[in-house]
Parts: C-alpha cells; sequence; structure tokens
C-alpha cells in the first residue's frame, strides 16, 4: 500500500526537530522509510500508528540511542549527525527520554532515582541537588515514597517517578515512549493530564508515542501518524478529523474494543455493527431517531486534562443510563461527541426524550460534575462547559455518517455548566 | 565463500571460528581498555568502593574458609607424602610454595568468580535488557563509566588483597593440620616457610592475581553488557546464558592464562 503524505502546518516557526528522508533497517526489516516529519517548539505532539510501525525508532533517533542509515535529522535546522562533541553534548542535554516501562534502577531509591542525574553530570553541591529533588519529588507528589524503591510502588507511581526523573534536569525536549501503556483507564487519562499539566508548569517540548486515541488528542497539539515507515498524516487533532484517509479509519478501528474505555459506551465498531444488526435486518424502512451530544469545553476547562476525561465519562453514563433503558443505544463519535440511536422512536418522542434528559442534565450530571470538580480541583478552581443536542428522525437504512451530519447541522445548547452558578440547561 | 563452505566444511568450520575467536578477544580488549581508562574519571570513587566492597569484602568470608580447608587437606595429604622420605620438616616451606605461587591466586579468581562474577554479569545482563543501560545514556552518563569502570577497578584491587588472605589463613590451616593434629615440629614450620620462600614468589602469586582480575572482570562485564547482541537467546534467557558463560569462561581462562604466566616467570 502506497503511504500518501497529509501536512497541515500548524505554526510557520522553524521546527525544533526535523526528519528529512530517514531510513532505518534491522537486518532486512526496512522500519523507517524515507521518513520526513517536523515536531515544533513548545507543542505536545504525539506520535500514532500501529505496533511496529517504529515509533520508538523514531524517538530513538531523536535522543541518539540510533542512527538513521540514510538521510538527516535536523535540531533548529543544524544536522545532528554533523554537530561537533560539545555541540551534540549541548544538544542532548536539552532531551530527557521517558521510557515504555520506565527503566528505574531498581537498586536505588526513589529519590536517588532522581538524583542520578544531577550527581552524574553536573557539578552541583549535594545541598543543591537535594533541593532540586526535593522539588520535583514534591511537584510530582512522590514525597511519602522518596525512601521507597521502585518495585515496592505502583504502576502510576512508578511513571511519576519516571517523568521526576526526565524533568530534574530542566529539559527542553521530553520524550515519551508509551507513557499509559499496561495503565487502567483513569490512570492512563492521570497520566496524560500529568503530562499535560507538568507540560505547561515545566514549558518544555512533549513528543508522546500513545495507543490512547482519542484521549490523548485531548492533550496534543499535534498528531503525526505513522504508516508503514512514513509519516501519513501531519497536523493538528481538527485537521485530521477533516481528513477522509482510510489509514486514520483503518487505525482508529483497529484500536477499539467492545467499550470505548473512558465512557463505558460501545465502540464506534461496535456501535456500526450493532446499528446494522438490529435496525437493517429485515426492517428496511423502519423509523429511527439519533441525538447527537457535542461537549464543548472553554479554554480553561482543556486544560485540565483529567477533569475532561472524568466529565465526558459522567456523560457517557447518564445517556447510558437514560436512554439505555429505552432500547437506545450510544457511542462516543470523536473525542467529545456522543451519538445515541433510539430504535423505532420518531421525532416528536425523541424531542420528548431529550426534553426530559436536558432536565436530568441539570439534576444529576452537573451535580456529579461539579463534586468531581471540587473534589479534584479544589474549590477556587473554575472551569465552564456546554452540551449541544441535535435530533434528526431517519430511516434505519441511513449510513451513520449521514445521520451524524444531519444531527450536527440541528445542534442547540440544551445545558450549560458555569462554575460559579453550578448548571443551567435551557 | 558458499564454494569454500561446500568443498571443504572442515576447514571453512575451523577458520570461521578462528575469525570469531579473533573478533571476540578485539572486543573485549577493546572493552578492557575502555573500562580501564574511565577509572580515572570524576565522580569515581563513591563507584568503587561501593564494588570493592561487595566484590572484595563480602566475598572474604568465603576466601577466608576456602583458604583455610584447602590449607588442611594440603597439610594432610603432603605430609603422608613428605614422610615417605623423612622430610616432614620441610612441610611449612611446600605448603607455603604451593599457596603463595599456585593454588592462592588461583583457588581465589574462581570464587571471585563464582561469588562476584557471575553476579556481575546477571546484574549487568538485566540493567540491559531492561533498558537501564539505554536510561543511563539518554541521561548523558556513559554507561562504561558507571557500571564498567567501577568494577574493573574493584577487581584490580580485591584480588590481590582476598588472596593475600588466602595465603595467610592457607598456611594457618596447613599449621593445624600438620603441627597440631600430625605433630610437625612447630618451630621447623614456620622456619621453613621463612627460610624458602622468596620475594619473587610473592610477587608472582599478586602478578597472577592481577591478570586474573583483569580477564574475570572484562570476560563478566563483557558477557552482561552484550546480553542483547546474543543470538541464541532473549530476554531472561540471554541473562542466563550470559552469566553461565561469564562463570565458564573465566574459570577457562584463569586456567589457562595461569599456565602461561607461570611459564614466563619461570
Amino acid at each position: 500500500m502506497s503511504s500518501r503524505h497529509f501536512s497541515c502546518r500548524t505554526s510557520v516557526d522553524t521546527p525544533l526537530i526535523e526528519f528529512r528522508d530517514v531510513t532505518k533497517r534491522f537486518g532486512d526489516r526496512t522500519i523507517l522509510d524515507k521518513i520526513s516529519l517536523k515536531i515544533y517548539e513548545n507543542q505536545i505532539t504525539t506520535i500514532i500508528g500501529k505496533s511496529g510501525t517504529g515509533k520508538s525508532v523514531l524517538l530513538k533517533h531523536i535522543i541518539g540511542l540510533l542512527t538513521p542509515d540514510e538521510g538527516t535529522i535536523l535540531f533548529r535546522g543544524m544536522p545532528v549527525h554533523e554537530m561537533g562533541r560539545g555541540e551534540w553534548d549541548a544538544y542532548r542535554s536539552q532531551i530527557s527520554y521517558m521510557f515504555q516501562n520506565n527503566a528505574l534502577f531498581d537498586s536505588l531509591t526513589v529519590f536517588d532515582n532522581v538524583a542520578l542525574p544531577l550527581r552524574q553530570t553536573t557539578n552541583l553541591r549535594k545541598r543543591e541537588v537535594m533541593k532540586k529533588v526535593v522539588t520535583r519529588i514534591q511537584q510530582t507528589e512522590l514525597s511519602e515514597v522518596a525512601r521507597k524503591y521502585p518495585s515496592e510502588l505502583s504502576g502510576g507511581m512508578q511513571k511519576r517517578v519516571a517523568l521526576a526523573r526526565a524533568l530534574v534536569t530542566d529539559p527542553k525536549i521530553v520524550l515519551f515512549d508509551e507513557p499509559t501503556t499496561g495503565q487502567d483507564p483513569i490512570r492512563k487519562n492521570i497520566i496524560l493530564s500529568m503530562i499535560a499539566h507538568y507540560r505547561r508548569q515545566f514549558g518544555f517540548t512533549a513528543v508522546l508515542i500513545s495507543h490512547d486515541i482519542p484521549d490523548v488528542f485531548f492533550i496534543s497539539d499535534r498528531i503525526i501518524l505513522l504508516w508503514e515507515g512514513k509519516a501519513a498524516f501531519e497536523g493538528s487533532y481538527e485537521e485530521s478529523t477533516h481528513l477522509d484517509h482510510p489509514m486514520i479509519d483503518e487505525l482508529l478501528h483497529s484500536m477499539e474494543g467492545f467499550q470505548d474505555e473512558l465512557t463505558g459506551l460501545l465502540s464506534k465498531q461496535v456501535f456500526r455493527n450493532r446499528y446494522t444488526m438490529t435496525l437493517q435486518k429485515g426492517q428496511l424502512d423502519s423509523t429511527i431517531s439519533a441525538i447527537l451530544f457535542t461537549v464543548e469545553f472553554d479554554l480553561v476547562a482543556d486544560m485540565f486534562g483529567a477533569p475532561v476525561f472524568e466529565i465526558l465519562k459522567i456523560m457517557g453514563q447518564n445517556i447510558n443510563d437514560f436512554f439505555g433503558p429505552l432500547g437506545g443505544f450510544s457511542a462516543r463519535h470523536e473525542r467529545n461527541q456522543l451519538l445515541t440511536i433510539l430504535p423505532h422512536i420518531g421525532l416528536h418522542d425523541a424531542q420528548a426524550l431529550l426534553e426530559k434528559f436536558t432536565h436530568q442534565l441539570q439534576e444529576k450530571a452537573f451535580s456529579d460534575i461539579q463534586l468531581m470538580i471540587q473534589s479534584r480541583m479544589g474549590a477556587d478552581m473554575c472551569l465552564n462547559l456546554s452540551v449541544k443536542a441535535g435530533v434528526i428522525e431517519g430511516k434505519s437504512t441511513d449510513d451513520i455518517d449521514t445521520i451524524m451530519a444531519m444531527a450536527e447541522a440541528s445542534q442547540t445548547t440544551v445545558g450549560v455548566y458555569k462554575c460559579e452558578s453550578r448548571g443551567e440547561a435551557h | 565463500m558458499q564454494q569454500a563452505r561446500t568443498q571443504i566444511p572442515f576447514f571453512f568450520t575451523i577458520g570461521k571460528a578462528t575469525f570469531n575467536l579473533i573478533g571476540s578477544l578485539g572486543a573485549m580488549a577493546i572493552f578492557f581498555s575502555e573500562g580501564f581508562f574511565k577509572i580515572f574519571r570524576p565522580k569515581q570513587i563513591r563507584e568503587i568502593v561501593n564494588q570493592v566492597f561487595y566484590i572484595g569484602a563480602k566475598s572474604t568470608t568465603i576466601v577466608m574458609l576456602i583458604g583455610l580447608f584447602t590449607g588442611m587437606v594440603l597439610g594432610l595429604q603432603l605430609y603422608y607424602t613428605l614422610i615417605k622420605f623423612n622430610a616432614e620438616g620441610m612441610l611449612g616451606s611446600v605448603i607455603s610454595m604451593s599457596l603463595i605461587r599456585e593454588l592462592g591466586p588461583v583457588l581465589t579468581a574462581i570464587m571471585i568468580t563464582a561469588r562476584a562474577g557471575s553476579a556481575m554479569a546477571a546484574e549487568i545482563g538485566i540493567l540491559r535488557i531492561s533498558e537501564q543501560i539505554d536510561a543511563l545514556y539518554t541521561m548523558r552518563i556513559d554507561p562504561m563509566r558507571y557500571i564498567v569502570s567501577p568494577r574493573i577497578a574493584a577487581a584490580i584491587i580485591s584480588f590481590p588483597l582476598l588472596t593475600a588472605f588466602f595465603d595467610l589463613i592457607g598456611i594457618i590451616g596447613g599449621y593445624l593440620t600438620g603441627v597440631l593434629l600430625l605433630g610437625v615440629n612447630e618451630g621447623a614450620y614456620f622456619y621453613r616457610v621463612q627460610v624458602y620462600l622468596e620475594l619473587v614468589d610473592i610477587r608472582g602469586g599478586f602478578l597472577k592475581s592481577l591478570v586474573f582480575a583483569v580477564l574475570v572482570a572484562t570476560i563478566c562485564c563483557f558477557q552482561g553488557y552484550f546480553t542483547h547482541m546474543r543470538t541464541d537467546s532473549y530476554g531472561a534467557k540471554s541473562v542466563s546464558l550470559s552469566t553461565t558463560s561469564a562463570v565458564v569462561i573465566s574459570c577457562v581462562m584463569i586456567l589457562v592464562s595461569d599456565y602461561v604466566v607461570t611459564s614466563l616467570l619461570m
């Protein structure tokens, strides 16, 4: 399958790191095949792709653990392989790498693991090292386990130790190799939000490998899709949604399980199958209604990561609890859109149901959201969101994408949650 | 090449094995020299002291125990041999020379290989397969300097010291059986040790222990460090095989080099 290259620039700046026609082979296998891509400063760039497509190999080229067989890697426009020893050392001193399995030193305590790069690569005094390490340990909420060994910690804590170690040298670029692998859905989102949070706090450029689609898109400024050794797509999340590309569809579907882990709703693929099986079988012209919900966050909310995931989870649960007993089935489409199909229900009834749900939104969902925000972010933190809904009537033979487009066009705001006034529904 | 393989397989196999052997020896020589020179880089003292404690101090008990029983066995065996020639008075000199020139360095090196060499290979192998060596590189910490150099330095310091302990305890072990058990004259035992033992014997013994230190540390670290390059196994199995290889190759090389050094000293 030949790969087309879709490039959507999100910044006009010179890229921080650029791959130009980089090829890497292991024996007879070509892992990176004349790949060209750009990574921009102060952005979170997420690399997605199937296993074995060379995502980790790509990351290891950036830090110098691997060298390309052909092609050039540029740092601020300068080829890294032409750098002198001093320049190369200065370049590497700006980069930290967080390994997929954390690669913590089992024989060292959490404190010593975090202190190691400072002790070995700087001439800081003992007191200064102590101060920096204690600060990072406090920031990553590891103070209580500083004297413990990595094997005594949970997976999430080990990730935080790895993150603290990666950040203790104040790097300008942090490379995260599948930071959420092996974590449960809640912890996955905590780690993603942690990365977004620390990126803002410490101001580094992040390059992230992740399979957590679409959750990872919440924190990503830029997405790179690796396919058969090439970058099949580069651009923002919004640009990727408008891109009709079979590889993106295949990738997204291949990564979906039976359920959407975050919302607890059906996965898109299962949703489509169920739609086809239950509605189109034998009743070619049966009436259906579809309600498309879109949860929109203000800029401040988008920056908080974990609460955003929690809000989607609460919305998913409420929709499922309300429409499920009525025979409805729902799935998340895109990162913040939830589609519910109501079989054999006409537009009038569907509108009445939506109105009832809107009341529940205010009574229950927004209360749950408020409680969650207060427990997660404290009473003084603020977050606004609005819920849009569009209801349409269609036939069971209609294509899901057509239904989605029609419902999206008919969307109006049905609920607004403001931090100072709880929620209000229209 | 294909033609050579089919026509003269025996020579092809021998030639290939020879090339591999020379390649491995060259790689180990480069590995040792890099590790050795990085001993003198800054921030090494603490790591070297840690390794001396582990390789040296923690091996003291087992080395002394082996030394004691080796000396006691020598006392028994040599007494019944020497008495046939009415030369049991020479027991002290024979035991001390056997221990200091030969048995002390060799048995000490084999004991340290079994105790610390295997641990070196396994520990470094695990560091390699769990990407901790890569992690060091990403933190700009030279893995050779941080992992290999302190172990080479610690081996060079510990081997002669432990050999000296072994020799001393071995002579005492010979005294226990020869003098206290079998009735050799106490004064004659120590007098013969003093008269017949020369500085060149002691120097030769320590030279051997230094050679063994370099060999054992290099082989064990090398096997662990390049665990991931093994083609016969992967993961935990490769660590296991690397550890086995490290011990076996070290023991063989101790005995081979013992012969070479002895023949050069004679």
